[in-house]
C-alpha cells in the first residue's frame, strides 16, 4: 500500500471456474478506503461469486486479489488475517442457532480476537444498540423476525471492527416490511465511513450511497459508474435492459 | 374500514362443553368409537389374564427364605435364590473379603454419572472430577498403594459392567467423532483410513472381534510379551463402538447447513474453533435419540465378554446358577439382572429425553 487513498480492494483480472463453466471472466476491481460500492446484475451473472472470492469463501484460480494490503493466496494464515478484517453479511443471515444473540456476537471476538468476555460484551451491547435491537441479547435466533435476525448478523460482524463489509443480497430473503429496518441500518454504517461492497437489488439504497455502480452480467464487469451517470444514461444495452426490468414496477 | 372492524366485535363463544366425570371420561378415552372399544375390551382381557398368574408366582407363592434351593421349589418363584446369590451376582469373584472396594467402585461410579448429567458441570472440572474418578475407581479394584493385589480375572459382576460400559464410550465416542470428521475431511488419506477402519469394524461381530483380541493377538505377539485380558475386551469394545458412534456423528455433521459454516469462516474462525464452537454442538444435538440409542446397545453388549470368560454381571449371574445347592432358578436370576439392566438403560434413556427439551428449547423455528 503506497500512496494516496489505494484500494483496500483490489482485483486484478480474476478468473474463476466451476468445471468447464466460466463464472468470473478478467474481474478489474479496485475499492478505495471508504467507498462503497454496489454490485447489481441478473442472477447467475456471477455478483455473489465475485464477493464471496475476496474473502475465500470461493476461491479464484487466476489473477490477483488484494485485501486491505495482503493478498490472497492459498496461505491459510493470509486468508484468516484477511478474515479477520472483512466482515460479511449473507442473505439468509446465518446466525449460529445455537447460541444466544450475545453468544453470537462475542464468539469471534473472544476467539479469534481474544478480547477479554467482558469486554467483547460491552462491545457486543454498544453494537446491539448501533442495530436498535438491545433488548433481545439473550433470546435465542429462532425466537427473532427476519429483519432482527439481519440486523444482529450485521451487530455480529462489526463486533470484529472490520475494515471492510461484505454484503451479499442481504435483504433479499426478507419481507417487505422488514427491509427498510436493514437498509436503514446500512445507510448508517455507510455515513460512517465504513468502505462497502454490497451486492443487492434495492436501486433506492444504492442511489443514496453508492460512490460506484457495477453491473455484471454473465461473468462479466459489463459497466463501471457513478450511481447519477448509471441511472440517468447507462452505456451498454445489457445494463439499459436490465435496469428497465428492475425499476419498472 | 378500521371503524367497523373496532365496533362490531366477533362474539365470544364459550368453549364446547368437555364431558366430565368417570362416565365422560371412560366415554372420551375408552370408548370414542367401536374400533376402540372392542381394544379396550381385548386390552382389559389381557391384563386380567396376564396379571394374576405372575402376581401369583412373584408375591403370593414366592419363597423369601430357604435354607437351600431344594426347599424352595413351590411353584411360586424362588426369591431366596437371590438373598443367597446377591452378593455373588453384584460382585462375582471378587474376594470376599474385600467386598467394601467394589461396593465403593460402584458408588463412586453413580456419583461420576449423575455429575455428568448436569450441564452446569460441563466443562474442565467435570473433565478432572472423571480422571480422579475413574483412577480411585482402578486402584480401588486392582489395589496396590496399601491395598491387597487383586488380578483383573477376579473383577466381575456389577463393577466390571461399568467398567466396560463406561470406558468403552468414554473413549469410543471422542474416537467416534474423530472417525466422522476424518470421513468428511478434504484429505484423501485421510478419508480412506476413516472410511476404512469404519466399514472393516462395523462388518465385523462384536463376538468375533472378542474372540480375535482374546485368542489370536497372543498369537502375534512375541514371546513373553501379554496384554492383559480385561484390557483386550476393552479396546475391543472402545473400536466396536466407535466404528458405529461415527457414522451416528456423521449424520447430524452432515445435516448442518453450509451456511453455517461460510458464517464462521467469515468470521475467521479456524477449522478447529469452527469445528469445536459451531459444528460440533449443533450436530451432536441434532443426534441425541441414535446416539443413546448406540450406549444403551453397547451397555449391554458389553456383556458378551462372557464367552472369553471374563464375568460381567451376566457372566457371574450364569456362574452363580451352577451351585448344585440352588439348581435351576434361571427365571429370578434373570429377572433379576434384567431389573439392574434396565434400570440403567431407562435412566440414560430419560436424561437423554430431557437433554433434548433442553437443549432445543428457544433454538428451532
Amino acid at each position: 500500500m503506497s500512496e494516496a487513498p489505494s484500494a483496500v480492494i483490489e482485483l486484478q483480472a480474476v478468473h474463476k471456474w466451476y468445471g468447464d463453466f466460466h463464472v468470473l471472466k478478467d474481474i478489474n476491481l479496485q475499492v478505495g478506503k471508504g467507498e462503497k460500492v454496489v454490485v447489481c446484475g441478473p442472477s447467475g451473472s456471477g455478483k455473489s461469486t465475485m464477493i464471496r472470492c475476496i474473502n475465500r469463501l470461493e476461491e479464484h484460480q487466476q489473477g490477483r486479489i488484494t485485501v486491505a494490503g495482503i493478498e490472497l493466496t492459498s496461505d491459510l494464515k493470509n486468508i484468516e488475517a484477511i478474515r479477520r478484517e472483512v466482515g460479511m453479511v449473507f442473505q439468509q443471515f446465518n446466525l449460529f442457532p445455537h447460541l444466544t444473540v450475545l453468544q453470537n456476537l462475542t464468539l469471534a471476538p473472544i476467539w479469534v480476537r481474544k478480547l477479554p468476555r467482558k469486554e467483547a460484551e460491552e462491545t457486543a451491547r454498544y453494537y446491539l444498540q448501533r442495530v436498535r435491537i438491545p433488548d433481545q441479547a439473550d433470546k435465542y435466533p429462532g425466537q427473532l423476525s427476519g429483519g432482527q435476525q439481519q440486523r444482529v448478523a450485521i451487530a455480529r460482524s462489526l463486533c470484529m471492527k472490520p475494515e471492510i463489509m461484505l454484503f451479499d443480497e442481504p435483504t433479499s430473503a426478507l419481507d417487505p416490511e422488514m427491509i427498510k429496518e436493514v437498509l436503514d441500518v446500512m445507510v448508517e454504517l455507510a455515513h460512517e465511513g465504513m468502505t462497502m461492497v454490497c451486492v443487492t437489488h434495492e436501486m433506492g439504497f444504492a442511489r443514496t450511497v453508492a460512490d460506484m455502480m457495477v453491473f455484471m452480467d454473465r461473468g462479466e464487469v459489463v459497466e463501471r459508474a457513478p450511481p447519477k451517470d448509471f441511472f440517468s444514461s447507462p452505456k451498454s444495452d445489457r445494463t439499459k435492459a436490465f435496469l428497465s426490468q428492475i425499476l419498472a414496477h | 374500514m378500521t371503524d367497523i372492524a373496532q365496533n362490531i366485535p366477533i362474539a365470544q363463544h364459550p368453549p364446547a362443553p368437555r364431558a366430565t366425570g368417570v362416565l365422560g371420561w371412560l366415554r372420551a378415552n375408552l370408548f370414542s368409537s367401536v374400533f376402540n372399544s372392542v381394544l379396550t375390551v381385548l386390552s382389559l382381557t389381557l391384563i386380567a389374564t396376564v396379571i394374576p398368574p405372575v402376581v401369583r408366582w412373584g408375591l403370593l407363592d414366592a419363597i423369601w427364605s430357604a435354607p437351600n434351593g431344594a426347599a424352595c421349589h413351590s411353584g411360586g418363584a424362588c426369591w431366596a435364590f437371590i438373598g443367597e446369590k446377591f452378593r455373588f451376582i453384584l460382585f462375582g469373584r471378587y474376594p470376599v473379603d474385600q467386598d467394601w472396594r467394589p461396593v465403593i467402585v460402584v458408588g463412586v461410579f453413580l456419583a461420576m454419572i449423575l455429575a455428568a448429567c448436569s450441564r452446569r458441570m460441563w466443562g474442565r472440572r467435570l473433565a478432572i472430577l472423571w480422571f480422579v474418578g475413574l483412577s480411585a475407581i482402578f486402584w480401588l479394584m486392582a489395589g496396590g498403594l496399601g491395598l491387597t493385589h487383586v488380578e483383573t480375572a477376579l473383577w466381575s459382576g456389577l463393577p466390571l459392567t461399568l467398567i466396560l460400559a463406561v470406558v468403552g464410550m468414554l473413549f469410543g465416542f471422542p474416537l467416534g467423532v474423530l472417525l466422522a470428521l476424518g470421513r468428511r475431511s478434504r484429505l484423501p488419506a485421510v478419508r480412506a483410513i476413516c472410511v476404512g477402519y469404519i466399514e472393516l469394524i462395523r462388518g465385523v461381530p462384536l463376538i468375533t472381534m472378542l474372540f480375535m483380541a482374546s485368542l489370536m493377538l497372543p498369537l502375534f505377539l512375541p514371546a513373553g510379551v501379554t496384554i492383559d485380558k480385561l484390557v483386550r475386551a476393552q479396546v475391543a469394545i472402545i473400536l466396536f463402538s466407535a466404528a458405529y458412534l461415527a457414522e451416528i456423528v456423521r449424520g447430524g455433521l452432515q445435516a448442518i447447513p453450509r451456511g453455517q459454516i461460510e458464517a464462521a469462516d467469515a468470521l475467521g474462525l479456524s477449522y478447529i474453533q469452527r469445528t469445536r464452537l459451531i459444528v460440533l454442538p449443533q450436530a451432536l444435538s441434532m443426534v441425541i435419540p441414535p446416539l443413546v440409542n448406540s450406549f444403551i446397545s453397547t451397555f449391554k453388549d458389553t456383556s458378551l465378554v462372557l464367552i472369553v470368560s471374563l464375568f460381567d454381571l451376566l457372566g457371574a449371574t450364569e456362574f452363580a446358577l451352577t451351585d448344585a445347592n440352588w439348581q435351576g432358578f434361571y427365571v429370578e436370576a434373570d429377572v433379576f439382572i434384567a431389573l439392574i439392566y434396565w434400570s440403567f438403560c431407562f435412566f440414560m434413556s430419560r436424561y437423554s429425553q430431557m437433554l433434548e427439551r433442553e437443549l432445543n428449547r428457544g433454538r428451532r423455528r
